[in-house]
């Protein structure tokens, strides 16, 4: 079983936390003025990379709290996790250091 | 004329309590009790003092208890609060007085959950049946607290003593639980 470091509680048993979706997908502004392409994207595609993403996550049987998470698609390798707000960490750096 | 009154019962009433393996490890209900879910911003913790008698605990799965009350810590803005039974209304009526200046909610659920005790030598032994917690007294103090997953059904974990736990389940996973713990401890009794 995988451990994931929540933010709020430290380290817990993957079965406690529920995947929520690509993270800093953020709303735009003024949607009355967007195209439909936008919206379509906005509203349906996301990255999907193969390799380093970053995540929501919700701690739904634990704290009940959202956060985000550098996870690896590959490996399924969480890198790291942080409160929702806090900034998107460099996925670069994070690769150059899970590369050494 | 035809008796329409109805008694209070608890979901409890007629599970299997008692076992063989009871030596090792002891399964039993709590007595009804009031219970809130407290929930508010930052400030909140002092605020319930002059109520409680005590600060919310801030720091993660942490407990505090005085007297007749008991606030578990279950997220960074919630907390399980235990009473005594028939008081909810006067400590309700209480903390929103207290907590008048902080945007907070206050929610009566003394009857969602009921409280069992697991006790005993096996008692990590058995939960560790259905939760890949680590329950070692390192890991799992004594006054720790964690929302978490036994079995299939969520439930509120707290460690009251080096083998003693208690456990808050909603009342209608109550059943399942009681069968779950009873399932896992079998073992013992062989």
């Amino acid at each position: 079983m995988l451990i994931i470091n929540c933010p709020y509680c430290g380290a817990r048993p993957e079965v406690e936390f529920r995947h929520a979706g690509e993270a800093h997908v953020a709303r735009p502004a003024g949607t009355e003025s967007l195209t439909d392409e936008e919206v379509v994207d906005r509203l349906y595609f996301r990255s999907n990379p193969k390799g380093m993403t970053v995540e929501r996550w919700r701690h739904v049987h634990g704290c009940g709290r959202f956060f985000n998470a550098v996870r690896d698609t590959v490996s399924d390798f969480f890198v790291t996790t942080y409160k929702t707000g806090e900034p998107k960490p460099d996925l670069e750096a994070l690769k150059a250091g899970a590369a050494k | 004329m035809v008796d329409i009154s109805s008694d209070r019962r608890t979901v409890l009433d007629g599970l299997q309590f008692t076992s063989p393996a009871d030596a090792e490890v002891r399964i039993e209900p709590v007595a009804a009790m009031s219970r809130l879910a407290l929930r508010g911003r930052p400030g909140i913790e002092t605020a319930v003092a002059p109520v409680f008698g005590f600060n919310l605990p801030s720091t993660a799965c942490t407990s505090a208890t005085a007297a007749e009350y008991a606030a578990l810590w279950v997220g960074p803005d919630e907390w399980l609060v235990t009473a005594p039974d028939g008081r909810v209304d006067v400590v309700k009526a209480a903390l929103e007085e207290a907590c008048a200046g902080v945007p907070h909610a206050i929610t009566d659920i003394s009857h969602r959950n009921v409280g069992l005790t697991i006790s005993g030598p096996k008692a990590t032994w058995v939960l560790s049946h259905g939760c890949p917690l680590d329950f070692d007294l390192a890991a799992f103090p004594v006054g720790m607290c964690t929302r978490t997953l036994l079995g299939r059904t969520e439930v509120v974990l707290w460690r009251r003593a080096e083998d003693t736990f208690r456990i808050e389940v909603w009342r209608t996973f109550a059943d399942y639980l009681i069968g779950f713990l009873n399932e896992a401890r079998k073992e013992l009794a062989a």
